[in-house]
């Protein structure tokens, strides 16, 4: 490419050459032949980069060409009849169908059925067997090991009296116990210190439910007469489900939030 | 009945007699008294009434009348209904008497016949001013005209692309028109079943709803406006078959129009305002403002007599439309009174407002009680009730007046979708849902028959002027014929 204007200077002054025109206009004639040919006798990377090119091209012009011709043709209305017709004051409003009313009482009722809930933490990481007992040798010669010590938070309520110490399986800390836990609204977003009425579930399994290990993820009961919710008949709530979303054994108190 | 002739000038003497006798004031549903106070004898129930009124109003013919008492109806005598509501004699009673209808329209009792013939849902219903013919409109996308002596299908008018959403009988009777899902209208000449031209096209979207000119403004009836989701309202005229005017302003679509008397064009939007358009040149004249939601439905006091045109329940039939218009004027005139007309109109809001758009753009009274939106409102022919269907399962009756609450009709257990009256305003009837449809007594506040039998939702409901027969139509495709 010229560095500087000279050429365009010699232009000025001297006009284009007498054929100057004729052959541009061959040369670019020629063009299209001599790409095709390129495009046919290049070979290894050089080949295969013009190909990529070539194909780029090739796309966008297919592109351009079908939107001019979109614009051309006159576009027709919608002219499909669609069933399920319904009156004019009908068409505006987003009703549910009746079969998908059906299927939702039924899908709830299985639900309900199963016991499945829908709950803030729906896994939780497994507790190990070894990790949440400690075992506690006994005996006069400390080799019989039948006694476990749990480690996690429990729960064991008010009217709870130990068995026999002597045929006591598992040993409940007294340290570790619990009877109040920190619930949190989840919509208004504040906390109370509500009572512990029960543990109802404990994800790790049914045996430390019975036990009423408290860790995260479990399900317990909580007292919310002080909150003051009142169900549709008029009857005062007094128990409610929370689940527990932290390590009670690591933080010293039971953090949950509320199943609403 | 010679007591009361005697009474008015000697009181003097029955002063001792006055607990058998009770001061009254006659007088009409406007507050005029008709005549002076005059002492009744506490027996005299609404039949003495009756011919006092029919003696003082010097009516040839004895017409029936019911009387009011402080809004309730007086059906027992006197005296025993002033001891009930412990209403003091001492105080002169205003009775107000309204006109009731002189023929009496018999209940519709049993599905007469059901007619197949649709392939799609039933959308639409209409019979025509005079009582003969019945039309229906369906998402098969034909109109069909069906004939009510032999109850088989007369005729399958073809011609629109898509569901036939509205359809509207001239108040004349001589034309019928349809409008479509893709915003089309096509009119069809109801003697032969074939359209009278080509489609007339200009609304960009569906057509909501179609309302005629009165046949006393203007007859033979040429002139109908149409209104769509696109958000215009546009005038058309069949013998030009072309596009008039096109009123535009609202911002949203809009969900009904009514053609007043007065030559007023009514549209009700989901922008939640009511524009009225004066017809000549199209301008806006104003807008009623007051809903919190989409207005779902408009009804004019004066509705029913404005569809029947210059029929009524003699089944006269006129030849030339000077006559109809000159008899449809006079019947408008009667139906009217002094009163300007009223304008009722339900919303998504769940309420409704009762206007008077002549004399004020602030509504009149809104009248509340519905829980769910209310879909459908109707004047009853003599205009003296409203009646209101609402997705809320119940129907409200209303004073078509004052718009105060009157009675709830509940029975069904679907949403209510549309209601008709019979022509001599003393039966309601509504089709819902839940696929049957009820028949109400307004006189008792009652539901006087339940009409089951259809198999899915019923869409659209229609009782003919003459009272004698009720069509309905729904999702399960056949139009039902019901007879007393």
């Amino acid at each position: 490419m010229p560095q500087g204007d000279y050429i365009e200077l010699h232009r000025k002054r001297q006009g284009y050459r007498h054929d100057h025109f004729e052959r541009k206009r061959k040369k670019e004639a020629r063009e299209v032949h001599k790409r095709s040919e390129i495009a046919q006798k290049a070979l290894g990377i050089k080949g295969k980069m013009f190909a990529k090119k070539r194909y780029a091209e090739k796309a966008q012009m297919k592109k351009t060409l079908a939107m001019h011709e979109e614009s051309s043709t006159r576009r027709k209305v919608d002219d499909e009849v669609h069933d399920g017709a319904i009156p004019a004051y009908l068409l505006d409003r987003d009703e549910t169908t009746r079969a998908k009313v059906l299927s939702n009482t039924i899908k709830q009722k299985r639900k309900e059925k199963a016991g499945k809930w829908e709950v803030p933490l729906p896994k939780v990481r497994p507790v190990a067997e070894d990790e949440m007992f400690r075992v506690i040798r006994s005996g006069k010669r400390k080799t019989k090991q039948w006694k476990r010590m749990i480690t996690k938070a429990t729960f064991v309520g008010p009217s709870f009296t130990r068995k026999p110490p002597k045929y006591e399986r598992f040993i409940r800390p007294s340290g570790l116990r619990f009877t109040k836990a920190h619930v949190t609204h989840p919509e208004l977003k504040c906390t109370f210190n509500l009572e512990i009425i029960g543990v109802k579930k404990n994800p790790n399994g049914p045996m430390y439910t019975s036990l009423g290990v408290m860790t995260k993820g479990t399900i317990i009961e909580v007292n919310v007469s002080e909150l003051g919710l009142v169900t549709p008949a008029g009857k005062v709530v007094w128990g409610n489900y929370a689940q527990v979303t932290n390590n009670p054994e690591n933080d010293g108190c039971i953090n949950a939030v509320l199943l609403v | 009945m010679e007591v009361e002739a005697g009474l008015a000038g000697a009181p003097m003497e029955e002063e001792r007699e006055l607990s058998n006798r009770v001061i009254c004031q006659l007088t009409d549903s406007e507050g005029t008294p008709l005549g002076a106070p005059i002492f009744l004898p506490e027996s005299a129930g609404p039949k003495e009434l009756q011919q006092l009124v029919n003696k003082l109003l010097k009516n040839e013919e004895k017409l029936p009348y019911a009387f009011y008492v402080s809004d309730h109806e007086l059906v027992v005598p006197l005296g025993s209904y002033l001891q009930k509501n412990k209403v003091s004699v001492e105080k002169v009673i205003t009775i107000v008497y309204q006109p009731q209808a002189v023929f009496r329209i018999c209940p519709v009792t049993r599905c007469s016949s059901t007619i197949a013939g649709h392939m799609e849902a039933v959308l639409s219903v209409a019979f025509s001013p005079d009582g003969r013919h019945l039309a229906s409109g369906s998402g098969d996308t034909t109109v069909r005209l069906w004939d009510l002596n032999t109850q088989t299908p007369l005729f399958t008018c073809k011609g629109h692309r898509n569901w036939v959403l509205s359809i509207a009988w001239s108040p004349d009777g001589k034309h019928l028109v349809s409008g479509s899902k893709t915003g089309e209208l096509i009119c069809w000449d109801p003697q032969t079943g074939k359209p009278s031209g080509n489609p007339l096209t200009g609304h960009k979207k569906w057509i909501t709803g179609i309302s005629w000119e009165p046949v006393h403004l203007n007859a033979p009836c040429r002139r109908f406006v149409s209104a769509s989701k696109d958000g215009d309202a546009r005038i058309w005229d069949v013998s030009l078959r072309k596009c008039v005017i096109c009123l535009t302003g609202h911002t949203l679509a809009i969900t009904c129009v009514k053609w007043g008397g007065d030559g007023i064009i009514y549209t009700g939007s989901q922008d939640c305002t009511i524009k009225m358009w004066e017809t000549s040149q199209g301008k806006l004249i104003g807008t009623l403002k007051g809903h919190g939601h989409w207005v779902n439905s408009l009804a004019l006091s004066t509705e029913y007599v404005l569809r029947t045109g210059a029929f009524d329940h003699t089944g006269k039939q006129y030849s030339s439309a000077e006559e109809m218009k000159k008899v449809a004027l006079e019947r408008y005139n009667r139906m009217k009174g002094s009163a300007p007309e009223r304008l009722v109109s339900g919303s998504d809001d769940f309420t409704m407002y009762l206007w008077e758009p002549a004399v004020s753009k602030h509504p009149k009274t809104r009248m509340t009680g519905h829980q769910q939106l209310v879909n459908h409102v109707y004047f009853s022919p003599d205009g003296l009730w409203i009646a209101s269907a609402s997705f809320d399962k119940s129907v409200k009756l209303w004073n078509g007046i004052t718009g105060k609450f009157v009675a709830a009709f509940r029975g069904h257990v679907g949403p209510v979708y549309q209601i008709s009256w019979s022509a001599d305003s003393r039966l309601l009837l509504s089709g819902s849902k839940d696929s049957t449809l009820k028949v109400w007594d307004i006189r008792t506040q009652k539901l006087k028959q339940d009409l089951p039998g259809h198999a899915d939702e019923v869409y659209a409901v229609d009782w003919s002027p003459d009272g004698e027969k009720v069509a309905s139509g729904g999702n399960d495709k056949v139009l039902k014929l019901w007879m007393g």
